[in-house]
C-alpha cells in the first residue's frame, strides 16, 4: 500500500502518473501488471539536476528504440541505467552527448537539456559538448599512442592547458584519479594499447576526465573485464562521484547495486521504472523490474 | 522364412548402418582431399614452372646486353685532325673527323690490308659510334691532342652478334664477311678484343645502332613520369577516400560515385590514354611525349586504385578509435587528421606503391600519347620529350637488329627489378607499421 503511494505521488506531470483505480487490487498483486508500459514508475525527477530528459525519442531508420523516455540525471551521483539486451539503455547513454549523431539514420526527438540548455539545440556545437559530458566505452580503446599522449591529447585539441608544465600536471592528476598513475608513472611513453584490460579501460577514464568534464558516460565499462580490475573500476566510479554526475549502463545487476545510488529499467525502448537503488532492488513495483533483477529474463 | 530373413538382414545392419556408413564414406573423403591437395600443388609447380621460363628465358637471353665486346685500338689525337686551327675551339673540336683516327688505327693494325673494299670492312669492324666517345674524350681533356693512348672502343653488332652466336651451326659468320671473321680472331688471340662490362647500356639514350643504345633516357623518363603520377594521384586518392568514407553522407550519389570508381579500375588502359590525347594535348595543348601528359595519363589510371585501397584502409581503422577521439570532444577533423588518417597510411601507402608499380609497367595509354618517338636525348624535366620503360621494351623488341633481343630483355630484367623492389617496399611498409589494436 505505501509503496503504490509513493508512487503515485511522485510521478511528474510530464508522464501522467498512473492511478491505480482499483488500489485494492494492487495491494493484493504488490506490482504494477506487466502490461503496463509507456508510463514509468517512480520519481524520474531529482532536485537540482544536471542533465534533464524529456520525451525523448529515438529511431534508427524505421526502428523505435526508445520511447518517450524522462530522466534526470542528478549531481554527484551515479545513476545505473540497467535492463535486458536491446532495451535502448546504451542508446539513451549515447543520447546524452549526441554521440549517436555519428550513427547514420540515427533520429533523436525530445528534449535533453544539460544545465538547463538543450544539447539538441541547433546553436549547440557537439564539441564543447562531448568536452562537458565524457564517454567511456564498453570496450577500451585507448588511442594506439603512448600513456601520456592518450591522457593529453583532450587537453591539448581543447587547448586546456597553455604551457608543457601545465599538460603534465593535468595528465598526471587525471591518471591519479583514476587510481592508474601508480602503475604506469615509470612508462608513461609506452604505448596505451600495451597495458592491461583494466588498466586501459583506467586509461580511458583518465582521458575522459583530462577535459574536466561535468558530467561522465560509462557504457558498460567492466564488461570486458576481469572480477579484479571490475572492481578497482567500480571503486574509482565512487571516488569520481564526488566530483562528477556519472551515468553508468551496465548488465550486471550487482554492480548497479554496488555503485549506484538511483537505477533505471528499461524495457524494449520504455524507461520501466526509476528510483534509489536501494528500493529498486529490494522493492520493485513494476512486474517487469521485479522479473528482470529476480532473473527471470535478461 | 525369406521374410524373415529379410528383416533380419536389414534390422542388424541397422544398429551399426550410421557407423557403418561413415567408415564406408571415409575412404572416399580422404580421397577426394588428397585428390584436391594434388590440384593444388600441380597448379603451383605449374605456375613455378613458368614463372621459371619466363625468368629462365629473360636473364639468359638479356645478360650478354650488360656486357659487350670491345676493342682495344692505339689512338693517336692527331692535331692536324683533331684541331687543325690550333685555337682548342670547342666548336672545330667537336666537329672534327674523329672517325679518321680510328681508321688509321685500324690501318697500322692491320697493314696488310690495302684494298679499299677491304679496308671499308676493317673500317666496320669498330662501333660506327665510337666516334663520339673520343669526341667526348677530348672535349673532356683538350689535353690529350698530340698524344697516344690506347682506348677501349665498343665493336660493330654485327661483330658482337657473331662472337655470341658462333657456336651456332646455322648463324655461321652471319653478316661478318671470312676476312672480317679472321681480323676478330686476331683481335682476340692479341688480347685486344674482350667482352667488357657495358657502361653504354646505362648512360646512354635510345640509338639506332644497339652498341650505343642505353636505357638512361628510358629510366629517367619513367622516373619522371612516375613523379608527376605520385604527386597528382596520391593526394587525390588520398582526399577522395577520406571524403567518401569518413566525411560523405551515405546516400544514392555516393554508392554511385562508388560504382564508377571500382568500375573505372577496370576500365582498359589505352581507352585512359585516348582520354589523355584528347583532353591534355588536344584541348589543352600540352606538350605531346612529355612526362607530364604521361604521368596525368597514368595518374587517371592509377587513381581509382589508390582511392580503393585507401578507403579500405580507412575502413579497417576501428570505430571505437573514432568514437574514442570524438568522445572527448574531438571535432570531426580532429579525428580524422590526428588519429584515422596516421592509422590509416601505411594501407594508403601500400595501396599508392602498388598503383606506381602498375604505372610503371603501364605501355598502352602511353603509345596514344606519343611518348612512343624515337628520342636520343635523355629528358631535362617534364616538358622535354621522353619514353618510359616498357616503351622501350617495347620499341627494342620491334627493332630488326640482333643485338636488339639481348637489349630488350636487359631492359625488362632492369623493370623487373624496379617492380620487385616496390612491391617489396610495399611489402615492407605494410609489416613495419601495422598496428593491432
Amino acid at each position: 500500500m505505501e509503496t503504490i503511494t509513493t508512487s503515485s505521488t511522485s510521478v511528474t506531470k510530464d508522464t501522467p502518473l498512473m492511478t491505480p483505480e482499483k488500489p485494492n487490487e494492487v495491494v493484493e498483486n504488490k506490482v504494477i501488471d506487466r502490461d503496463h508500459r509507456g508510463q514509468t514508475v517512480g520519481d524520474v525527477t531529482v532536485e537540482n539536476p544536471r542533465m534533464t530528459a524529456r520525451n525523448v525519442n529515438v529511431w534508427y531508420g524505421d526502428k523505435h528504440a526508445i520511447q518517450n523516455v524522462n530522466l534526470d540525471i542528478a549531481n554527484n551521483e551515479v545513476a545505473a541505467l540497467i535492463g535486458p539486451s536491446g532495451c535502448g539503455k546504451t542508446t539513451f547513454l549515447r543520447c546524452l552527448n549526441r554521440m549517436n549523431d555519428t550513427i547514420d539514420g540515427c533520429l533523436v526527438e525530445g528534449e535533453i537539456a544539460l544545465d538547463g540548455k538543450n544539447i539538441y539545440d541547433k546553436d549547440v556545437d557537439v564539441v564543447p559538448l562531448r568536452a562537458r559530458v565524457g564517454i567511456v566505452f564498453q570496450k577500451p580503446n585507448p588511442f594506439p599512442k603512448s600513456i601520456y599522449e592518450n591522457v593529453a591529447y583532450g587537453p591539448r585539441i581543447h587547448g586546456l592547458a597553455r604551457n608543457k608544465t601545465d599538460l603534465d600536471e593535468i595528465v598526471h592528476s587525471s591518471l591519479k584519479r583514476s587510481g592508474l598513475f601508480d602503475e604506469v608513472k615509470d612508462r608513461l611513453d609506452q604505448p596505451g594499447t600495451g597495458l592491461s584490460g583494466g588498466q586501459q579501460q583506467r586509461l580511458c577514464i583518465a582521458r575522459a576526465i583530462a577535459v574536466s568534464p561535468e558530467v561522465i558516460l560509462m557504457d558498460e565499462p567492466c564488461s570486458a573485464l576481469d572480477p579484479i580490475a571490475t572492481a578497482t573500476i567500480e571503486e574509482l566510479i565512487d571516488e569520481l562521484r564526488k566530483k562528477y554526475s556519472i551515468v553508468i549502463v551496465t548488465h550486471s545487476m550487482q554492480q548497479a547495486a554496488r555503485v549506484s545510488q538511483r537505477t533505471a529499467y528499461f524495457h524494449l525502448g520504455d524507461l520501466i521504472e526509476v528510483g534509489p537503488t536501494s528500493e529498486i532492488f529490494t522493492n520493485p513495483k513494476h512486474k517487469l523490474t521485479e522479473e528482470y533483477i529476480t532473473g527471470r529474463f535478461g | 522364412m525369406s521374410e524373415s530373413n529379410h528383416s533380419g538382414t536389414t534390422s542388424m545392419p541397422s544398429s551399426k548402418r550410421a557407423f557403418d556408413i561413415v567408415t564406408d564414406s571415409l575412404g572416399k573423403r580422404y580421397a577426394a582431399e588428397k585428390r584436391f591437395r594434388i590440384y593444388g600443388i600441380v597448379s603451383i609447380m605449374l605456375a613455378i614452372a613458368f614463372l621459371l621460363i619466363l625468368l629462365v628465358s629473360i636473364v639468359s637471353k638479356g645478360l650478354p646486353a650488360f656486357t659487350y665486346t670491345q676493342v682495344q685500338l692505339p689512338i693517336t689525337y692527331d692535331e692536324t685532325v683533331v684541331d687543325p686551327e690550333g685555337g682548342r675551339d670547342v666548336d672545330t673540336l667537336s666537329r672534327a673527323n674523329y672517325s679518321a683516327l680510328i681508321k688509321s688505327s685500324l690501318r697500322e693494325l692491320f697493314p696488310e690490308v690495302t684494298e679499299r673494299s677491304e679496308l671499308r670492312k676493317l673500317n666496320k669492324i669498330v662501333s660506327s659510334g665510337a666516334d663520339f666517345l673520343l669526341r667526348n674524350r677530348i672535349l673532356e681533356n683538350p689535353d690529350l691532342i698530340g698524344t697516344q693512348e690506347q682506348v677501349w672502343l665498343p665493336v660493330d653488332d654485327e661483330v658482337d652478334t657473331y662472337l655470341l652466336l658462333k657456336d651456332n651451326e646455322a648463324f655461321g659468320t652471319g653478316r661478318l664477311s671470312e676476312s672480317q671473321v679472321s681480323w676478330v680472331n686476331r683481335l682476340i688471340q692479341d688480347g685486344k678484343m674482350e667482352n667488357r662490362f657495358n657502361r653504354t647500356f646505362f648512360t646512354a639514350s635510345d640509338s639506332r645502332e644497339p652498341e650505343s643504345a642505353g636505357i638512361l633516357g628510358a629510366l629517367v623518363g619513367s622516373a619522371l613520369t612516375l613523379l608527376i603520377t605520385l604527386i597528382i594521384s596520391f593526394p587525390l586518392g588520398v582526399a577522395a577516400a577520406v571524403y567518401l568514407e569518413e566525411f560523405a553522407p551515405k546516400n544514392r550519389w555516393t554508392d554511385l560515385i562508388e560504382v564508377n570508381i571500382n568500375n573505372l579500375a577496370a576500365v582498359p588502359s589505352i581507352i585512359f590514354g585516348l582520354l589523355g590525347l584528347a583532353v591534355f594535348i588536344n584541348f589543352f595543348g600540352l606538350p605531346r611525349s612529355a612526362p607530364l601528359v604521361g604521368g596525368l595519363v597514368l595518374s587517371l589510371m592509377t587513381l581509382p586504385t589508390i582511392i580503393i585501397a585507401s578507403r579500405a584502409s580507412l575502413k579497417s581503422v576501428p570505430p571505437s578509435i573514432r568514437e574514442g577521439a570524438l568522445g572527448i570532444g574531438a571535432s570531426k577533423m580532429q579525428t580524422v587528421t590526428h588519429h584515422v588518417l596516421p592509422l590509416a597510411l601505411p594501407g594508403m601507402m601500400t595501396g599508392t606503391i602498388i598503383g606506381m608499380a602498375q604505372a610503371l609497367g603501364e605501355t598502352a595509354p602511353l603509345l596514344m600519347i606519343g611518348m612512343v618517338a624515337f628520342i636520343v636525348e635523355v629528358p631535362g624535366g617534364i616538358f622535354d620529350s621522353a619514353t618510359v620503360l616498357p616503351v622501350q621494351i617495347y620499341l627494342w623488341a620491334d627493332s630488326p637488329e640482333r643485338a636488339f633481343v639481348a637489349l630488350t630483355s636487359a631492359t625488362i630484367m632492369v623493370l623487373l627489378t624496379f617492380l620487385i623492389l616496390m612491391n617489396g617496399l610495399a611489402v615492407l611498409l605494410r609489416k613495419r607499421f601495422e598496428k593491432r589494436w
